[in-house]
């Protein structure tokens, strides 16, 4: 672990008796105390403060960075209002997933959010392919989620405006700590806050939080089950470099005025392949999976058509136990004769054949604020 | 009570059948756990064996036979309730109940003191 980087709350997570484990290069905590189970369901119930500071963030500066960045994603961010945040991702020449990202119009500039595996090789894209623009990795700020029913109450008594914002609402809001880069998001089906916080004040403004009775510390363990829950695709198991917006069933992250016919249609990488997919569909797609029995199908099950024989059909990307739905829970790629919802088929779990039906998503309706 | 290096208990009862489960110490570190797929009443099992699976919330473990001999009685109460596992794994989250064909390898298992020691 000593090779590992840490962020500026190591020793909170430490000293609440985490369990440090390494992810995306850094000494994460993967649970507390507590355990999974207890963290997630208080996160569902409660609030949950989460550490994410090993996430990337970037600010873009230029003439038109928001017009200028649709040349690496095939998201409309021209039309982004101010004050604004959208989901994104960066495309590959062949059409896959290099990451997944929000971007956030914050008047002057943009301020973009990616994925700690893929910080460097993001900043790298940006900064070959937009020219004309600055790109500027923050470095000297910690990244908070704060995310279930309690977070606004917790939050308002840190910084009260942020009880008016709406789902993917963005503002700069002073307070005690320092300006509060605020977003209202995150990546648990829940509300809640993803807050950037100056390094010199993450840990004041964490301890102030967790003064709070509802607010709890909640590791990498259960942000994993909740996201899963809620139906959101994790970068590198879900979506990959080999997997299309399209095959990924996120087509509804790909407005209309970027695809075939609308206005700034195209100009992306891959959109040859890209658009052509919204028009002709794809081989297979990624579809929600509940399973029959008990027992979890994890990542790299292989799935079947029919209880004996056959080739495989598909194979299951992220799968766990999912605490809400007191019940296992799995998403993976099936090919596309099967991705409709209901359609049974058969995971191979430890040599049986176990039934599990295509299924929608998110399993757990989220309870984002509109 | 005896232990195992795989982190099993193993109770000897006054009929002679032994009871079977992992340690506290073992239902900790797995963390909550989620699923559990026991033998089934008269399957002979053989030292060695895998014949349980329990899955936590973060990875699948198989479990050992500890002894030759006959599952007389599973705990079936733990497959609709594996957390029972995590509450109590050395009392009411105990896995089945052998009828033993050879106990020798009890004299090689730790006592408690000796589980004490190895988990450090």
């Amino acid at each position: 672990m000593s090779d590992l980087k840490r962020t500026g709350l190591f020793d909170l997570h430490v000293e609440h008796g985490a369990k440090m484990v390494p992810f995306a290069g850094y000494a994460m905590p993967v649970q507390y105390k507590p355990g999974v189970m207890k963290e997630h369901v208080h996160t569902r119930v409660a609030a949950g403060l989460f550490d994410v500071s090993h996430m990337g963030q970037v600010i873009l500066r230029g003439e038109a960075p928001a017009l200028a960045l649709e040349r690496l994603v095939p998201q409309a961010l021209a039309g982004l209002g101010e004050g604004r945040q959208r989901y994104a991702f960066f495309t590959g020449e062949d059409g896959g997933i290099l990451d997944d990202l929000m971007v956030a119009n914050r008047g002057d500039h943009l301020f973009v959010v990616v994925n700690a595996a893929c910080k460097d090789a993001d900043i790298a894209l940006m900064r070959a392919g937009l020219p004309d623009c600055e790109v500027e990795e923050i470095t000297d700020r910690a990244l908070l989620a704060l995310q279930g029913p309690q977070a606004e109450a917790a939050l308002a008594v840190i910084a009260p405006e942020a009880a008016t914002m709406k789902f993917m609402d963005v503002a700069v809001l002073d307070s005690a700590f320092g300006p509060l880069w605020i977003s209202r998001s995150g990546y648990t089906g829940e509300d809640g806050y993803e807050i950037s916080v100056g390094d010199s004040q993450a840990r004041a403004l964490a301890d102030t939080l967790l003064a709070d009775d509802t607010v709890e510390l909640i590791g990498l363990g259960a942000r994993d089950s909740l996201r899963l829950e809620a139906g959101l695709c994790l970068y590198g198991n879900d979506i990959d470099t080999t997997t299309s917006p399209v095959e990924a069933a996120l087509e509804w992250a790909v407005q209309k005025v970027r695809r075939n016919g609308g206005a700034r249609e195209g100009g992306f990488p891959g959109a040859a392949r890209i658009l052509e997919e919204f028009e002709t569909g794809t081989a297979r797609r990624r579809v929600g999976l509940l399973p029959g029995t008990r027992a979890p199908m994890r990542a790299g099950t292989d799935l079947y058509a029919t209880p004996e024989n056959g080739e495989a059909i598909g194979h299951v990307t992220s799968g766990a136990y999912g605490p809400t739905l007191e019940a296992p829970v799995s998403m993976g790629y099936v090919a596309i004769e099967y991705a409709a919802t209901g359609t049974q088929i058969y995971g191979e779990v430890r040599g049986k054949r176990l039934p599990v039906r295509v299924a929608d998503m998110p399993f757990r309706p989220s309870t984002y604020k509109r | 009570m005896k232990y195992t290096e795989e982190h099993e208990w193993i109770r000897t009862e006054d009929d002679g059948t032994v009871v079977v489960g992992i340690t506290n110490h073992a239902a900790n570190e797995l963390g909550d756990i989620v699923f559990i797929e026991l033998p089934e009443e008269g399957d002979e099992m053989t030292k060695d064996d895998e014949v349980v699976v329990i899955e936590s919330v973060k990875a699948a473990s198989d479990i050992l036979a500890p002894l030759d001999g006959e599952v007389v009685e599973v705990n079936s109460a733990i497959v609709d309730e594996p957390g029972k596992i995590n509450e109590d794994a050395e009392g009411d989250g105990w896995f089945f109940r052998l009828k033993p064909a050879d106990l020798a390898p009890m004299e090689e298992y730790m006592d408690e003191a000796g589980y004490k020691a190895f988990i450090g």
